[in-house]
């Protein structure tokens, strides 16, 4: 009992906490931008695939660490260009054009990382963002060291979550993406265009994928490796509806999240020989399934979502 | 530029379509290998004689199509009646290691004749009971299956690993995570002497045949199809819509169980967490490509197959990452997708 206060105690859970929420906060709000103008995008897993490794691979041949952020998200973008012309042009199936992004971004981000980077023993690194010791803040005792002294991008998220929840919920274009997730025939009678309103939210909510993948290798760990996303996408698509669609619970969310994750990891080595390690691993999908489970009733889903919108068709 | 419905849809091009989709991908994989710096012809052509160019590489290549076929089989039941099973992976994986278990601590000492089916169907069910909780979440809760069932894969395969880890550990394998083998005589027996061809190749083009048949010629086959083109209509009409659901789930999980089964049984001999290099996101793509169609996958399941072979020997001729062949494939999706979609609309000026 004491080991758990002690684990629970340490500034370093804490630390960790907002470390491992951060790619889950970027991959919550891009995926639940989406959504709240109706359309699911499936492609997260691969497009945080790319970033992770796009990102890393600019990094790697000399631009700055913000640059390739925003490479990342560059590229996330024109993934999401491509979901959205197959979703909202065409009016294909979400699920499996968003699978089919998947499949492709995933085996893309392989096949450029092998061709630029032969294999080696020791995969090359790179200099990854340092934290930042917030002046004052980062002097108070215990709170400190866990909250304040985070990595550039952790603090960014942060701020794009409190940014997304007053433009989606106090502004004009907020309002249109509401509408058109609710109701795009109702949104079209309004002026507002749903197909544009579609494409601006999954390009930018893909944008924001992309990051969240770049911070796996450009802060959380300093090289590129496949299958480092493992399953993080996935888990930001339940975050969603655990959230229900609202950008200050999937905060809250990616946190309570990481913290649960945060935690098996220093109960494993607490406990390492005693439980098999694979139970503790299978924890954060188990935790999405039961969040899915516990939430999906109470959520209030997006009407239209995953419902092609063409003018004078129903 | 509007997109108009077109009247009928011409026989031609359904046949055509895949193979245009096939052409598209190819060609735009092909880009991709002249900016690597090699010849695009020359790469394709390896592809083509290292899958099919001897007899040991085509039998190799129709050994690797038999999982596929399974797979993607378990993925064009599901998809046809809008049940989004994309946890075929973990199913295929729960089949295998279900196999090695009954055959190394229960029934490994039945005559081949018994044992056989009787751990094909233990594998079938295992994979079986993986869909059901994503599928109860959905009729329950209405919880949507897709990230339901693809988290399942993570958690059998991490259920997998502690198996091999633990209880299932092959004290032989010098410490290396590996399950016990499976007795010799639940083995597969061989199609072509002297090659890894085995018998599940057989089992799968059979399985494809009578998933056809149950498609187009049963109840049930009806009834799952309304499910996916209009549940609610479906409803109306009298499909019981949840036992519909739950007998296109138990076909398209027993089916992604059984390929895991048979890859145990036909190849490997026992499991480790490498023994699926991806079959069953592999499998959508198979899916697809045959546009869910049953027999469509025994073909869509050799092209794909013919690619993963074929791309090992092009990438030890030509310097070009194996990982074209998954590029490809999962283009193929995409460009069938676009290509499905211009059969059922053309465009108006």
């Amino acid at each position: 009992m004491t080991q758990l206060f002690d684990i629970i105690a340490s500034a370093g859970l804490w630390a960790a906490v907002l470390r491992i929420a951060t790619p889950l906060i970027f991959g919550t709000l891009g995926a639940l931008l989406c959504e709240r103008a109706g359309v699911l995008n499936l492609g997260i897993e691969g497009i945080m695939t790319f970033g992770a490794m796009i990102g890393w691979l600019s990094v790697y041949h000399g631009a700055d660490l913000w640059t390739g952020l925003l490479i990342a998200a560059v590229a996330g973008g024109i993934f999401g260009l491509l979901h959205a012309s197959l979703t909202v042009t065409l009016g294909l199936s979400q699920h499996v054009s968003g699978l089919g992004v998947t499949l492709f971004a995933s085996s893309f981000s392989y096949y450029v990382f092998r061709l630029i980077v032969p294999l080696a023993n020791t995969p090359p690194t790179i200099v990854p963002f340092q934290p930042i010791a917030i002046p004052g803040l980062s002097t108070l005792p215990f709170i400190g060291p866990a909250f304040f002294t985070q990595t550039a991008p952790t603090y960014l998220a942060i701020l794009i979550a409190l940014l997304m929840a007053y433009i989606i919920f106090r502004t004009p274009v907020g309002l249109a993406i509401r509408m058109t997730g609710e109701n795009p025939h109702a949104a079209d009678a309004q002026g507002v265009n749903p197909m544009k309103v579609r494409y601006g939210a999954v390009i930018i909510g893909s944008a924001l994928m992309g990051m969240g993948g770049a911070f796996l290798t450009l802060s959380a760990f300093n090289s590129f490796f496949p299958t480092m996303v493992q399953g993080r996408g996935w888990i930001c698509i339940a975050l969603v509806v655990f959230a229900s669609w609202r950008p200050g619970r999937a905060l809250f969310g990616a946190l309570l999240f990481a913290f649960f994750d945060a935690f098996q990891l220093r109960l494993q080595t607490a406990l390492s020989g005693l439980v098999p390690y694979q139970l503790f691993l299978m924890t954060p999908y188990i935790l999405s399934v039961a969040a899915l489970a516990i939430m999906a009733r109470r959520a209030r889903v997006p009407q239209a979502l995953m419902q092609p919108y063409r003018r004078g068709e129903r | 530029m509007r997109f108009e419905r077109r009247e009928h849809r011409p026989f031609y091009l359904l046949i055509a379509t895949p193979v245009i989709a096939i052409i598209a991908a190819l060609a735009l994989a092909g880009i991709l290998i002249s900016i690597a710096g090699a010849p695009v012809l020359d790469a394709y052509w390896r592809i083509l004689t290292g899958a099919f160019g001897s007899r040991l590489s085509a039998t190799e290549t129709l050994t690797r199509a038999t999982p596929l076929m399974l797979t993607g089989l378990a993925a064009a039941v599901a998809f046809r009646a809008r049940l989004w099973n994309i946890g075929a992976e973990g199913q295929f994986y729960l089949g295998a290691i279900a196999v090695a278990a009954a055959s190394s601590k229960l029934l490994g000492n039945l005559p081949a004749p018994i044992l056989i089916p009787l751990l094909l169907l233990v594998g079938a069910i295992a994979g079986m009971v993986l869909i059901l909780l994503p599928l109860w979440l959905r009729l329950r809760f209405s919880v949507d299956e897709v990230v339901t069932s693809l988290l399942m894969n993570f958690i059998a395969v991490l259920f997998v690993s502690m198996l091999i880890d633990g209880v299932l550990k092959d004290p032989l394998a010098f410490g290396w995570p590996q399950s016990q083998s499976v007795s010799d005589h639940a083995m597969l027996p061989k199609l072509i002497a002297r090659s890894r061809l085995h018998i599940g190749f057989a089992i799968a083009i059979a399985l494809a045949i009578v998933v056809h048949f149950i498609q187009s010629r049963t109840v049930f086959g009806m009834q799952s199809r309304a499910a996916g083109l209009n549940p609610a209509g479906a409803v109306f009409a009298g499909v019981p819509l949840g036992r519909t659901l739950v007998k296109v789930a138990c076909l398209s999980g027993g089916l992604a169980g059984l390929a895991g089964a048979i890859e145990v049984m036909g190849v490997k001999g026992y499991v480790t967490t490498d023994l699926s290099p991806g079959f069953g996101y592999a499998g959508i793509v198979v899916a697809m490509l045959a546009n869910l169609n049953p027999l469509g996958v025994v073909f869509a399941a050799i092209f794909t197959a013919t690619m993963f072979v074929g791309a090992d020997g092009m990438s030890r001729g030509l310097g070009i990452p194996t990982y074209i062949a998954d590029v490809t494939v999962a283009l193929s999706l995409l460009t069938m997708l676009i290509a499905l979609f211009f059969t059922q609309y053309r465009i108006r000026r």
